[in-house]
């Protein structure tokens, strides 16, 4: 039994801007539904007195002096840009406002 | 029916860190487009973040000042996001674990004072800026302002109004510029404020449906957009209107707010922790050596000058109104100026005569030493104020100290009283008009016989002597 639909599917592609075929997004579908059913069985687990892990790394305060440092030149930065008018990377036009 | 505003506040300030907040990159966005650029901040494959301890330490600086709780233990996320603004799809940002939290702010509001919840202040980049004026098929993106350290700053629904809306902005932007972690220009986008709004019946304690108005360019405007959304909601509820929640923009000429994004489009934005960066953990003893850097906030300054130099409270405001007007103000008293006396010199004439040279207080070629000497001279009788007055512009302009121009210039006010009486019976003879009309009971003419008089001194006349002997002179 998958807790995944196709629809959940299509939402998932959808936000990671990928269009997927009909035996791919079965796939996921069932790809999916099984990643959620090992996390069930990990809920199974009694973590009580456990600390919540927040991070992967075990490591704090790694930082950079506010020094600056080098950085590209324009010709570099858009070297391999699909695009460029020579200082800016072109982009198809943006009719949306911002973030 | 009566209704009630409810408003909360988001604002982005860009901290003026000298490098940005990832990477080594200049901080400075007004360069020549996509040179102070990296494969960090252009988001290459394969690249390593690296937080700006100096971004953590404003952050936590902020934070103080806002009297937030420190975290401990906070992290960086992701939140993802396709648009060309970020080409690595994702804003590192700071989501479930804000670097600062439940802090507030004091405002002056009509008749008091009002407290304003501070949710959380978190750490994040701000994005490339988009440029539309290229073509008509495409738009320019320019990376510069990528990874530029950006801190939100987001505040409880405790606002009740536009002015209340606009007093918070006020005074945190004050706080900011004390602090010295950003410039907080609005029209260059280094603070920017967004509104959440809703209103509901006034007495009722659930939220209305809200709507978010964002990219406007001033304070003002946001005090007009507050105001004008305040209006549009309360008219459609009265006509039977649902308020549909979403992004509204401000249109500046019009006046008027217009839909951005609705909600049905607003995205789904996955946060998760940033493997690449590590946790920030600030123990006790780093937030309290950050404490003890703090200078003294405005509100503080503003009540020590109040009981310390006997200041009012309008005075006390315009003089701390931002800290390089207040340290000058502080070391002119300390220069020997009464208290009073340089309050009203510099929120008067100096200050007018550095907005016409288009000069802030900080760049002032008049050293506030200087001011205080000066201050001094009118003070022990060498100088009166009319005179000051025609210096001060001069000192600026020259750079000269007051006591030098008095000196060149042979400025000093004359308060001989044999010398004045002399001059004072001159003019009385020259003008018998006057003096007639006065002695027939007409005031005025007396202030003609005073203009007549300091003429006749080149200004130079002690304007106490002057009155003592002409009202003798005139009642003999």
């Amino acid at each position: 039994m998958s807790r995944i639909t196709e629809k959940d599917v299509d939402y998932v592609a959808g936000l990671a801007q990928l269009v997927l075929d009909g035996p791919t997004k079965a796939k996921m579908v069932k790809d999916l539904g099984e990643i959620l059913g090992y996390i069930d069985k990990l809920n199974e687990l009694d973590t009580t007195g456990v600390e919540p892990m927040m991070h992967v790394l075990d490591m704090s305060n790694v930082y950079r002096q506010d020094v600056v440092g080098e950085s590209l030149t324009q010709d570099q930065a858009l070297k391999n840009a699909p695009k460029t008018d020579g200082a800016y990377f072109l982009v198809p036009r943006i009719l949306d406002g911002e973030h | 029916m009566e209704y009630e505003a409810v408003i909360g506040m988001e604002v982005h300030v860009e901290i003026n860190t000298k490098s940005k907040v990832f990477c080594a990159c200049n901080n400075d966005f007004h360069a020549p487009p996509n040179t102070h650029v990296c494969p960090v901040c252009l988001g290459m494959p394969g690249v390593l973040p690296v937080l700006n301890i100096g971004m953590v330490e404003a952050s936590v600086a902020v934070g103080l000042a806002l009297n937030c709780k420190i975290s401990r233990w906070s992290k960086m996320d992701r939140k993802n996001y396709f648009y060309p603004d970020l080409a690595k799809n994702y804003q590192i940002s700071q989501y479930d674990l804000p670097l600062c939290h439940d802090g507030e702010m004091e405002i002056d509001i009509e008749g008091g004072t009002k407290r304003i919840g501070i949710t959380r202040a978190h750490m994040e980049e701000d994005t490339a800026r988009n440029t539309h004026t290229i073509g008509t098929r495409e738009s320019g993106v320019d990376f510069n302002r990528c990874g530029v350290p950006l801190l939100e700053i987001v505040t409880e629904p405790d606002i009740r109004s536009a002015d209340e809306a606009f007093a918070y902005l006020t005074a945190l932007k004050q706080i900011l510029q004390y602090l010295d972690v950003s410039d907080c220009n609005m029209e260059e986008g280094s603070l920017r404020a967004e509104a959440n709004i809703s209103i509901r019946p006034k007495g009722t304690v659930e939220f209305g449906t809200k709507t978010e108005v964002k990219n406007v360019a001033s304070f003002s405007g946001v005090h007009k957009a507050i105001d004008f959304e305040i209006r549009r909601q309360r008219a459609a509820l009265d006509k039977g209107d649902a308020i549909v929640q979403e992004t509204r923009g401000w249109d500046a000429d019009k006046g008027i707010t217009f839909v951005q994004r609705s909600k049905e489009s607003a995205h789904d934005y996955r946060y998760f922790p940033d493997p690449d960066l590590v946790p920030v953990v600030v123990d006790e003893a780093w937030e309290q050596r950050i404490r003890e850097s703090l200078p003294e906030l405005p509100r503080a300054r503003n009540h020590r000058f109040q009981a310390e130099y006997a200041l009012s409270p309008y005075d006390a405001g315009v003089v701390t109104s931002t800290r390089a007007m207040a340290d000058y103000y502080e070391a002119t008293v300390k220069a020997g100026a009464p208290a009073k006396l340089a309050a009203n010199w510099i929120m008067g004439d100096l200050q007018g005569m550095l907005v016409e040279r288009k000069l802030d207080i900080a760049q002032c070629p008049v050293t506030a030493a200087s001011l205080g000497e000066m201050i001094r001279l009118i003070e022990d009788g060498t100088i009166n104020g009319k005179i000051a007055k025609d210096l001060l512009p001069e000192m600026i302009d020259s750079g000269k100290s007051a006591d030098l121009l008095v000196k060149e210039k042979g400025l000093v006010q004359i308060s001989d009283r044999g010398e004045l009486e002399a001059i004072v019976r001159g003019v009385l003879d020259a003008n018998p008009g006057p003096v007639e009309d006065f002695k027939a009971g007409k005031d005025r003419a007396k202030g003609f016989l005073v203009g007549q008089i300091m003429k006749a001194t080149k200004g130079k006349g002690n304007p106490k002597l002057v009155n003592e002997i002409l009202e003798r002179l005139l009642a003999s």
